[in-house]
């Protein structure tokens, strides 16, 4: 029912996510409540607008509806819109935002929004990031890597194309080098502003194979529209691991253009 | 039908038009300047540790403007007082001073200005920073064809960061002379305007906008302290309700630097 | 009907020519063409003034959505008709007189900008603000007929500078309505810098107003026009009011941060170590974005109920005299509207959920923000009880505002699933909120300033618009305007992004087949379908333009009263003489007294001596 409703009702797309679940849920019955005041209301206006039209009813009554139930309507919606926030959506948005699985557990990834397109920085198969800087942050190097450090020199650097394993929780860092930008995966149920001078922690965990494309959804410039090379990549763990290796060492600090 | 209450209080609510009005207007000027405000704190939190500048205004002459505005508060709260004896003479005599008070707040201010917009930080292509107000540049400088040099009052510091806290016993301690800088040797160059930090950006807009608000009052009430006899003539008591009006608004104006004196001079 | 207008105490008659000399304000000879139109400090042809002005700023707002759309359905083809005259006058930005991404932004930007500032602010709250309000309240004009000039005159200079800066070189403003830092500054165009002082001269309007119309409320009261007897739109104006006072101030500040960002190379709203388009920006940095977005949203936020109070206080005045009854709940109205605009003021950064906010803040201003949408049920709840037992007259001012309810309905409730953040998170920057606002502001707002427009215009030029062509209006806009917006909401479920210079067409299957989460094509095909509802909702609103302008001079004569209303606005001579009142009315009932048990008439005017014992107050059942 709830499902059904999801995709063929308010036409819910896709979802490739554990995690999206919840939110799709939450969307559903929103829309149930924003459903049932709509009726109600449409069915109440249609009758009062043909009951009490003028022909009808040639004088008004002074002191027209003295019925209780509108009161008891309100409450009723005040008590569900209570229900939804406290007993679903805050929940859930704490969980989102403050309970994020611990890097061992997950895949981490460092994603560095630019005009028009996404870096994306893996620690090598050794586990480890190497050392960055603020300072370092420059065109060629906008992870701000420090060249020095051993740490980093199997670290996995990719413009546009990011690979994860599937049913193993994403964890991202997210931050931009130039202007705000969203990174949006859509089936993921997942929308997380990239802003430069932040580093935005987000997660999400894919649960279908496949190739799903990021969104940028905040205006960033005249190549907004345009900046939709990026590509979330889920793979079985081994192809994700090969993968992995035939990139390592790529995260040596070079030019992305 | 005439527009009632322009004058006389309107019973129920207990005011006349203009003062409400002035009110009201304050309400909003409060919103702006709370809006200024809590961008200087979000600004301030959000510093990177040991970038925030302290020490580097004027303090003696933060303070002597502090005084002359809270002295004009008085002469202003005087003249109006005046106006109801209906004493004329001594309404000129009290808002002359108010204009002259105001006059050298921004003549103070303006020097104060100056003085920043003297003051040259220049980074070095060592990595050294040179830092100092600039006393000449030679008669062929030019950064872009690097000739020529420039001559500070200052100093040389190895990390910006000493120049961050003049308060701090090192920068006290540091010692200022004449320094030359060969164009050659700079890097970059620029003084201390509203571009060099947020702190610079901040303390020029606010005090900025607050000299703006300070010039616009001083107008008013020199508008009525030249061109107000006439009114006086014939409406004394119209002309009583602008000066307290006016003042109301001078008093807000006040109020606002005794918040900015000690957010940006002490801070 | 037309019978009741003759049935006016007989003072109450409208007085020949000499009325104006007699009761005008000081100067007593009669003003020349620029004293009575172009400086005009009368509140009634300011009114006016702001009207035409800002009806001509919606179309020109509805032209550039019209040339978006057809981007958005058939990006890159240039534009048929209008096109070879876009790149004559727009040059560069227009070559071949296709749409490029930097004038679709510019256009959005700039809909968005004149929609909101120049269209529906001036138009709801200074134009029926001006005309009606001290009209309603019995007083002569404004408190302070000259601050009304200049706040008209700050108006008009805002929006010259907002059209010049499309014609200035890399065109108007790029960076979306709300402007966000680091873009807004680092578009290497001067465009910004214009929207900025623009928005600081319409800033300084809206403030002159605000003062003007909350000491007039305050102060010009007719005697016995107390606050539990004012009409219910008075109070939406004056909450409306109260929110321009002290919303706006913070925007501004942020527009003066701006200004120094784009212009004195400041670094408000920049971090540190940005690299933009190659290099990085010789900036001091220390900045932060997210400091602009909470200065623009607190104002963003309230600014919103601005939009949809004046709206609301229409279709209350509407309904009470086409239902010939007494509005339900008064009291309740007038304590929600308060609640409203104070409320308004701390749900801001619902607008900002997915910028990493934290679990606490987020608690907060989901909270307030579900709260904010009970007050509003409880307005319309008490729009739509009123209708109960009425005798519900239909015509067109009527038919308005009935289309109003269930559009704001929709919009309303739509509203609900982003102030919960979690489901925001989906739905955030998706066409669904596109529809979700334009559902509130488009077929709500606009339909409810068409309901005023009908309303008051017999009051304007004792001349009623064409009731005809009026309904024709009516349900062609009602019609286009949900072909135009409900096709949106499905577009955005299914993940389509709003401010995309192409339609999207970048996410859709046909570009990208092997993406599992691309856009079918039915959704792109909605695109085609929008713009012909779009341009359809543009031809239905040709009859209202001539109807307008036919009436002036030929619509049917009407008395001072045609709809037998109760407010004082209806018990003056139409057009009102300036000083608005013959006598100084003595306010004796409250505002909507309809079909009163024991009176003759149907409807008994707040100024009415009283004869026969009817209840003073509406709310006497309550
Ligand atoms: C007049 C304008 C207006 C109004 C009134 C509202 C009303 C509301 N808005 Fe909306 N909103 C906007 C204009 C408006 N909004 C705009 C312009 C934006 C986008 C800005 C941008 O990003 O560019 C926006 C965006 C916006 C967002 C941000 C979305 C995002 O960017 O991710 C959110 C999130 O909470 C939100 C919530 C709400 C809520 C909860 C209400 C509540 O107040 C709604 C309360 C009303 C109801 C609950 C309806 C009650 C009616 C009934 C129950 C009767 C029904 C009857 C029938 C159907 C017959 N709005
Ligand atoms: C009050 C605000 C308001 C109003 C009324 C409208 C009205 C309309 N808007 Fe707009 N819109 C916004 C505010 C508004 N909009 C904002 C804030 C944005 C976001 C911008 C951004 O992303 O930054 C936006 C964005 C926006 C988009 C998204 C663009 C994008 O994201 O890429 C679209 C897309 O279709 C759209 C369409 C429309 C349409 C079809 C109307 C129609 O409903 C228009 C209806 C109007 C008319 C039909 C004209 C009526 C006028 C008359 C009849 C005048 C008569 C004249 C005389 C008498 C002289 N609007
Ligand atoms: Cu990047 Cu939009
Ligand atoms: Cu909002």
């Amino acid at each position: 029912m709830k499902d059904w409703f999801a995709h063929n009702v308010i036409g819910l797309p896709e979802l490739a996510s554990s995690n999206g679940q919840a939110v799709d849920d939450l969307i559903v019955y929103v829309h149930w409540l924003m459903l049932a005041l709509f009726i109600g209301w449409i069915l109440y206006f249609g009758y009062v607008l043909f009951r009490f039209n003028n022909a009808r009813n040639k004088k008004a009554d002074y002191q027209g509806s003295k019925s209780k139930v509108p009161s008891y309507v309100e409450l009723a919606i005040v008590a569900i819109e209570a229900v939804l926030l406290l007993g679903i959506a805050v929940p859930l948005w704490a969980k989102n935002v403050s309970h994020f699985p611990t890097p061992e557990e997950s895949t981490v990834v460092q994603i560095v929004a630019q005009q028009f397109a996404w870096n994306a920085r893996y620690p090598g198969p050794d586990g480890k990031f190497g050392s960055q800087e603020m300072k370092l942050v420059a065109e060629t190097n906008v992870f701000g890597v420090d060249a020095a450090d051993a740490a980093g020199k199997d670290d996995v650097q990719v413009f546009n194309e990011i690979h994860v394993p599937v049913n193993k929780p994403v964890l991202i860092y997210l931050s931009s080098k130039d202007v705000i930008h969203s990174l949006k995966l859509v089936a993921m149920r997942l929308t997380q502003d990239a802003i430069p001078g932040l580093r935005i922690p987000c997660t999400f965990t894919p649960t279908k194979i496949g190739r799903y494309q990021i969104e940028c959804a905040q205006l960033c410039g005249n190549g907004h529209a345009a900046m939709a090379g990026g590509f979330v990549v889920v793979q079985s763990q081994e192809d994700f691991t090969a993968w992995l290796k035939s990139k390592s060492g790529s995260a040596a600090p070079q030019s992305f253009e | 039908m005439e527009i009632p209450y322009t004058v006389q209080n309107r019973p129920d609510t207990g005011i006349y038009n203009a003062k409400l009005g002035i009110w009201l207007f304050l309400a909003s000027e409060v919103m702006l300047f709370g809006g200024l405000f809590s961008a200087y704190v979000l600004l301030r939190v959000g510093a990177a540790p040991g970038e925030w500048p302290h020490g580097w205004l004027n303090v003696t002459l933060g303070t002597i403007n502090t005084l002359l505005l809270a002295l004009s508060a008085i002469t202003t709260l005087l003249a109006w007082a005046a106006c109801k004896v209906r004493d004329f003479g001594k309404f000129r005599i009290f808002h002359a001073c108010t204009i002259l008070l105001a006059l050298t707040f921004l003549g103070i201010k303006s020097y104060e200005y100056r003085d920043k917009l003297m003051h040259y930080e220049i980074k070095l292509n060592n990595g050294k920073f040179a830092d100092g107000h600039l006393v000449e540049k030679s008669a062929d400088f030019d950064l872009a064809k690097k000739t020529g040099s420039v001559t500070l009052h200052g100093h040389f510091v190895d990390d910006e960061k000493e120049l961050a806290d003049l308060r701090s016993p090192e920068a006290q301690a540091a010692k200022h002379g004449e320094v030359v800088v060969a164009a050659t040797d700079i890097k970059s160059m620029g003084n201390y305007g509203p571009r060099h930090n947020t702190f610079t950006a901040i303390y020029f807009t606010l005090t900025g906008l607050h000299a703006l608000h300070i010039l616009g009052g001083t107008l008013v009430i020199f508008y009525f302290w030249a061109f107000g006899g006439a009114m006086w003539k014939t409406d004394p008591e119209r002309f009583t309700n602008r000066i307290e009006v006016s003042g109301l608004f001078w008093h807000f104006v006040d109020l606002v630097w005794i918040f900015l004196f000690p957010v940006l001079y002490l801070t | 009907m037309q019978s009741n207008v003759q049935q006016f105490p007989p003072f109450r008659e409208p007085q020949p020519q000499h009325a104006h000399d007699s009761h005008g304000h000081a100067e007593h000879h009669e003003p020349n063409f620029w004293q009575k139109y172009i400086f005009s400090t009368d509140h009634k042809v300011i009114g006016i003034q702001y009207g035409f002005m800002s009806l001509c700023f919606m179309l020109f707002g509805f032209f550039l959505m019209l040339l978006m759309r057809w981007q958005i359905a058939h990006p890159g083809v240039p534009v048929p008709v209008f096109g070879p005259l876009l790149e004559k006058i727009l040059g560069q930005p227009a070559a071949h007189g296709a749409i490029s991404p930097d004038l679709y932004n510019s256009f959005g930007a700039m809909h968005g900008t004149i929609m909101v500032f120049l269209g529906v602010v001036p138009l709801a709250f200074a134009a029926f603000g001006n005309y009606v309000v001290p009209l309603m309240i019995g007083a002569p004009d404004m408190t302070f007929p000259r601050i009304n000039m200049a706040s008209f005159h700050a108006f008009f200079l805002g929006g010259v500078v907002m059209l010049v800066s499309f014609f200035i070189p890399g065109g108007a403003a790029q960076a979306g309505w709300t402007s966000y830092s680091p873009l807004a500054t680092t578009i290497p165009t001067n465009g910004q810098a214009f929207w900025l002082v623009g928005m600081v001269l319409l800033i300084t309007s809206s403030l002159l107003g605000a003062v003007n119309f909350i000491a007039t409320i305050i102060q010009l009261r007719a005697p016995g026009m107390t606050w539990m007897r004012l009409p219910w739109f008075v109070w939406a104006q004056f909450v409306t009011a109260f929110i321009l006072l002290l919303a706006f101030p913070p925007l501004e500040a942020a527009g003066v941060l701006q200004l120094m960002d784009n212009l004195a190379g400041t670094s408000f709203f920049l971090p540190t170590g940005l690299a933009v388009g190659g290099q990085l920006v010789d900036r001091s940095g220390g900045g932060s974005p997210l400091l602009w977005q909470h200065l623009f949203w607190f104002l963003g936020h309230p600014e919103v109920y601005v939009l949809i109070l004046p709206a609301m206080g229409i279709v209350i005045e509407v309904i009470a005299n086409n239902t010939r009854k007494p509005i339900w709940g008064y009291k309740s109205l007038v304590y929600s509207v308060l609640f409203v605009g104070f409320l308004s003021f701390i749900v801001w950064a619902h607008h900002m959920y997915l910028t990493g906010m934290g679990q606490k803040i987020a608690t907060f201003f989901q909270a307030t923000t579900m709260m904010i949408s009970v007050p509003s049920v409880i307005i319309l709840t008490c729009m739509f009880l009123s209708l109960w037992g009425g005798s519900i007259r239909i015509n067109t001012p009527m038919l308005f505002a009935l289309g109003f309810l269930p559009m704001f309905g929709i919009g309303g409730l739509t509203g609900l699933p982003l102030g919960l953040a979690a489901a925001d998170l989906y739905l955030h920057d998706t066409y669904y909120i596109i529809a979700h606002f334009h559902y509130v502001v488009a077929p709500g707002t606009i339909f409810a300033l068409f309901a005023g427009v009908y309303f008051w215009f017999p009051k304007m030029t004792g001349r009623k618009m064409n009731e005809f062509w009026g309904r024709v209006h009516f349900w062609c806009s009602l019609v286009f305007m949900n072909l135009v917006f409900m096709p949106m909401f499905a577009q955005g479920i299914k993940g389509m992004l709003r401010r995309m210079s192409d339609g999207a067409v970048n996410y859709s299957a046909a570009r990208v087949p092997n993406a599992i989460d691309a856009l079918p094509g039915s959704v792109m095909q909605l695109n085609g379908w929008i713009l012909w509802a779009a341009i359809a909702l543009g031809i239905a609103q040709i009859p209202f333009i001539i109807n307008l302008f036919w009436s002036i001079g030929h619509g049917e004569k009407v008395g001072t009263n045609p709809w037998s209303a109760t407010t004082l606005d209806w018990q003056t001579p139409t057009p009102p003489p300036h000083g608005n009142f013959a006598h100084e009315p003595q306010v004796v009932r409250g505002p909507y007294e309809y079909s009163a048990p024991g009176h003759a008439e149907d409807f008994t005017p707040q100024d009415e001596p009283e004869s026969s014992a009817a209840p003073l107050t509406p709310t006497a059942h309550h």
